[in-house]
């Protein structure tokens, strides 16, 4: 009868969401993914031509697009990191205690503005009529107006522009906890104060950086909208391929099949990530 | 006071038993009869808009859900997980009528209630309306995939020549509308190859010339990404744009043009029809009738999210509008422009394959 005492219930609203929301969604995506289209109706054949497709098909353009996904994201991740840390850790440590409130307020604001909108924002300022050329042109800088839109660069900078914050946000989660007193430590026993960061700030820190960088690399690999946006569908990546199934062919099948590979390669991520992930320190 | 007698109106208990009693009233209540004065169109952009709208809604005192779709697959994949009776009205290209009718989504419409006579003959197209005698959808709307450009930067005579797609003087000027039947078809006809005659054997070198324009390319992208790439100056040029990226924008931006080249250029037709299991076959023919009507033509041709010419010649359209949708030049266009070519099934998907490896290029 200890199997049926109450507490242990306590856990079952979470596993029914996670049953309903995301593992049987996830089971009919698979199933799907052995499935064939035939004369527009999808049949489940238990084939793995999706699979098949997805290295043989389009001269290799599904391979590339993956490469390709692959690629943006981990610079973006890479970028994101790069910005947020030094950002925590001045919000953390610089800033007084009673402004860290409206400081991090500040910090997530761009998240209350729509995606897509921020998205088209990057366009008109990042385009040759924009704010950048205009002013590098008035400076003297360029003669003629630079295309900085529509290529990877714009890509990596409306995704870094989203995820900074949110690594910012799990970064300084991470770097409050830490006590004051291991620092203080470390100089009275005669550590500089790069050396306390090098020595047990930074050590400390790195779960909230693998968790947000984590969480970044998830997010990055499936959006679908910077790229489309930002990207101009100058190179394809995965998620735009996905979409290309769906939106012209309405081939769900293929489209499985392709979300099953970018979640293998989350799945992936997960496991370099694993090591690091210490939920309960962010 | 009134505070009082707020607080009293809405007590918690008289909110619970309203709540609980309009929610009983829906539950019990035939899906039919809870949405009999409502009206739901699976549609383009162009007919979701109040100017619309709102005139047939507010003449048969009905509430109108518009549903909007940007591809065939997504209204597809939006029917397979719909139940029979969920819509009542279709939009979709003409070239796609007669998949919809082989799958039975479609329902007839009164042949008779068509204004026929005033339709532009081109666009009549039975084959693509008509099955077994029976007419399923009315042509509506029609416009052209050619070549738009912005003409301070793209002279009229350059914009006139098919070449002007992959000629490197504009290098990383042009913008590439993401839609392979019109994209390709153009590529054909500059080429030399006329739509309807495309085959297999010509697709390797359709291939080339579009990963040629596509290295020569600022972007690939649907109506609003080309349509903002050339009003920002992100291109100067939209391959497959025509008066549905710019005729609506060209009071404000009289620089917005396009044109169609002396080699040609691909003709687009949407079509209306109901849907066979809708529940309210009457109404969604009357909306259908108002459509293809003076007035409604009139606001289709017109609508926000894009403007194109209609398919009644007695569209109610003032001097300017007609200016900016080049009506009186519509004799010619349609003489030297091809409709939407739609292969068979086998060159369909090889279309599709040589797009696809086009955007992977």
């Amino acid at each position: 009868m200890k199997g049926w005492n109450l507490k242990n219930w306590g856990h079952a609203p979470a596993l029914a969401w996670t049953a309903v929301f995301f593992v049987a969604p996830l089971i009919a995506m698979l199933v799907m993914s052995f499935s064939a289209r035939i004369d527009g109706k999808i049949t489940l054949t238990w084939t793995l031509d999706n699979y098949r497709s997805f290295l043989t098909r389009a001269d290799g353009t599904f391979v590339g697009a993956l490469w390709n996904s692959i690629e943006v994201t981990v610079l973006t991740t890479i970028i994101s990191v790069l910005v947020a840390y030094p950002l925590a850790y001045i919000l953390a440590y610089r800033v007084p205690k009673n402004w860290q409130r409206f400081a991090l307020v500040l910090t997530v604001l761009p998240f209350w503005t729509s995606y897509v909108v921020r998205s088209y924002s990057w366009l008109l300022v990042l385009s040759e009529n924009g704010i950048i050329n205009q002013f590098l042109l008035w400076a003297g800088i360029l003669d003629t107006p630079i295309g900085m839109g529509n290529s990877r660069f714009a890509t990596v900078l409306g995704f870094v522009h989203f995820f900074a914050m949110l690594l910012t946000l799990t970064i300084y989660a991470n770097l409050v906890q830490i006590k004051d007193s291991y620092r203080k430590a470390a100089n009275d026993l005669g550590a500089n104060g790069w050396q306390a960061f090098w020595y047990i700030t930074l050590p400390l820190s790195v779960p909230g950086v693998a968790v947000g960088a984590f969480l970044t690399f998830v997010l990055a690999i499936g959006d679908y909208i910077t790229p489309q946006i930002l990207g101009g569908a100058k190179e394809m990546l995965l998620p735009q391929a996905v979409m290309l199934q769906i939106g012209r062919q309405a081939d769900f099948p293929l489209a499985s099949a392709l979300s099953m590979i970018l979640m293998l390669v989350i799945t992936a991520a997960f496991m370099v990530f694993a090591k690091r992930l210490k939920m309960e320190r962010v | 006071m009134i505070s009082s007698m707020g607080r009293q109106a809405i007590s918690r208990r008289r909110a619970l038993q309203a709540g609980g009693a309009a929610l009983a009233s829906l539950s019990f209540m035939p899906k039919g009869a809870r949405a009999a004065d409502e009206l739901n169109l699976l549609v383009w952009c162009d007919h979701t808009g109040p100017g619309l709208l709102d005139p047939f809604a507010e003449k048969h005192g009905i509430k109108i859900n518009s549903k909007e779709y940007d591809l065939p697959g997504v209204a597809y994949s939006i029917l397979e997980q719909s139940q029979p009776g969920d819509w009542d009205v279709f939009v979709a290209d003409t070239g796609d009528i007669m998949s919809a009718v082989s799958k039975g989504y479609l329902g007839e419409l009164p042949d008779a209630d068509m204004p026929w006579a005033d339709i532009f003959p081109d666009l009549k197209q039975p084959d693509s309306h008509y099955k077994d005698g029976k007419l399923y959808a009315v042509p509506e709307k029609f416009g052209y995939n050619t070549i738009a450009f912005n003409n301070t930067k793209v002279t009229q005579e350059e914009a006139s020549h098919a070449a002007v797609m992959w000629d490197p003087k504009f290098a990383g000027r042009i913008a590439i509308y993401d839609y392979y039947i019109p994209t390709m078809e153009m590529v054909a006809i500059g080429l030399g190859i006329k739509p309807q005659e495309i085959t297999k054997m010509h697709l390797p070198a359709i291939k080339e010339k579009l990963v040629e324009m596509k290295k020569l390319s600022s972007l690939v992208g649907d109506v609003p990404t080309t349509q903002n790439a050339l009003v920002t100056g992100a291109a100067d040029i939209i391959v497959g744009g025509g008066e549905f990226a710019v005729a609506g924008l060209m009071a404000e931006k009289p620089e917005l043009d396009w044109v169609l080249p002396n080699e040609g250029g691909v003709r687009w037709s949407q079509s209306i029809g109901i849907f066979a299991d809708s529940t309210k076959k009457d109404l969604a023919t009357e909306f259908v009738k108002y459509i293809v009507s003076p007035e409604g033509q009139g606001r289709l041709a017109t609508a926000d999210c894009y403007w194109a010419m209609p398919a009644n010649s007695k569209a109610n359209l003032d001097d300017d509008q007609k200016k900016r949708l080049r009506w009186d030049q519509q004799p010619g266009f349609i003489a030297k422009s091809y409709p939407y070519f739609f292969g068979d099934a086998e060159l369909d998907a090889a279309m599709q394959e040589v797009w696809t490896e086009v955007l992977g290029a």
